[in-house]
């Protein structure tokens, strides 16, 4: 059992700081030996684990959700009333995302998620986070300068919109729903979800493309 | 705790990596898989990463995120008796097991899903604050884990929504499965920040009652 002791699992971290070779690449190599010769995974669990997150975990969940919240509205109500439950519909709950929190941009607000303690993110319906986003530099400027941030991902914001930005401080877990362009009316839900990024999603993106993502 | 991992408003990072990809190297896809198919027993989210947060500051802050968890995966094993500093150094057990059944890609995909853990739980206790009251948040670092971030400390906010009582994150470091109210609660960034860049801004933050006070 865990310790649950601050002072034992810092000694312990000096003491694999100071043993372990520094590559990071033997790092994981020597953990993934051991627990291979522990009996405790197999090699190819590891590469299946892999290839179901590439091929099927990534932002065309998040892009489908939000795709049928724009063209069916009693969907939408159900996805600002509780996103957690209404990912379901599609199967795409998993890791981190009983709790998850729609919030919408508008003419008036642009949403901007983070996570400044550690990277928490809604991986079952946005896949692997992108480095940046795990990165000292976002996680420290976010909460502080986000129209510099944005700025950095070339988004100026016009004049009356303010950012509203969410530090995942807890286990609820933000989806931004980006705003629908114009010139998509009539569109399928289908050729929606085409064009919605993921980084419309953490809110590094307002305007979306007509142009598939 | 004032630990290395607080980073909000911290300076002189530079810039964001805006075309980083989700891995620079092939060893950190393997190390996000051996985390989620292995997990150590006992080991609550909260513990996972006040363990996380007890890296040595200058580490912390200089190597790759699945550095990160990869040591932080040996120091877990280790603090529980599962693993020795020697079997993780040498990647050789001292007593080799059997090997497992492979897990197929289909039940990778269910084990995923199953991670949509539950963190709210029944109480009898009544919520102190309610949508639109102001709140002031603590003055000093908590001892040990916490969730309030140094740049959010006495503050003062107006709470968004109730969120119901959810597990709470500095008892679970400690291994105990205690709940509270959590709240959304909204602060105008001119309040956090000397120098906030537009005086609409705001930051919400998610914060457990026991952060709380009336001002």
């Amino acid at each position: 059992m865990p310790s649950f002791d601050t002072k034992n699992i810092e000694q312990i971290h000096r003491e694999l700081h100071t043993h372990l070779p520094p590559d990071p690449a033997l790092r994981v190599k020597a953990l993934e030996s051991l627990l291979i010769d522990k009996g405790l995974v197999a090699q190819e669990s590891i590469d299946n684990w892999i290839e179901m997150y590439a091929e099927r975990i990534g932002p065309k969940r998040g892009a489908q959700v939000i795709a049928r919240a724009w063209t069916d509205p009693a969907y939408y109500d159900r996805l600002m009333e509780d996103a957690g439950q209404a990912v379901k519909d599609f199967g795409f709950e998993g890791h981190a995302t009983e709790h998850t929190k729609a919030v919408e941009n508008t003419d008036e607000i642009h949403n901007l998620v983070v996570c400044t303690l550690c990277s928490c993110y809604p991986f079952s319906l946005l896949g692997m986070s992108p480095i940046w986003y795990r990165s000292a530099a976002y996680r420290a400027r976010a909460v502080k300068e986000p129209r510099a941030v944005l700025k950095e991902f070339g988004v100026t914001l016009p004049e009356g919109v303010r950012t509203r930005v969410w530090d995942s401080t807890a286990e609820l877990r933000y989806l931004v729903i980006p705003q629908r362009p114009n010139g998509t009316e009539g569109w399928s839900a289908e050729q929606l979800a085409a064009i919605i990024t993921r980084d419309s999603m953490i809110g590094t993106q307002r305007d979306l493309s007509l142009e598939s993502a | 705790m004032d630990g290395p991992h607080d980073l909000g408003g911290k300076a002189s990072f530079g810039p964001i990596d805006v075309d980083s990809p989700d891995y620079n190297h092939d060893w950190e896809r393997r190390q996000w898989a051996l985390t989620k198919l292995v997990g150590t027993p006992g080991v609550t989210i909260d513990w996972f990463r006040h363990a996380l947060e007890t890296m040595p500051p200058a580490v912390y802050l200089s190597v790759p995120y699945f550095q990160k968890w990869n040591v932080n995966n040996m120091a877990l094993a280790i603090d529980a008796g599962d693993y020795t500093l020697e079997e993780c150094v040498t990647g050789k057990a001292a007593q080799p097991g059997t090997p497992p059944a492979v897990v197929s890609v289909d039940e990778c995909e269910a084990m995923q899903r199953s991670l949509n853990v539950n963190f709210t739980r029944e109480t009898d206790t009544a919520p102190k604050f309610q949508r639109g009251d102001t709140v002031l948040t603590a003055n000093r670092p908590s001892p040990g884990h916490t969730r309030l971030p140094a740049y959010a400390r006495d503050a003062k906010g107006v709470v968004l929504e109730h969120r119901g009582a959810h597990l709470y994150a500095d008892a679970g470091a400690r291994g105990d499965h205690i709940a509270h109210h959590l709240y959304t609660v909204e602060f105008p960034a001119r309040d956090l920040w000397a120098d906030a860049e537009s005086p609409e801004d705001t930051v919400c933050l998610d914060l457990w009652e026991p952060y709380l006070e009336s001002p």
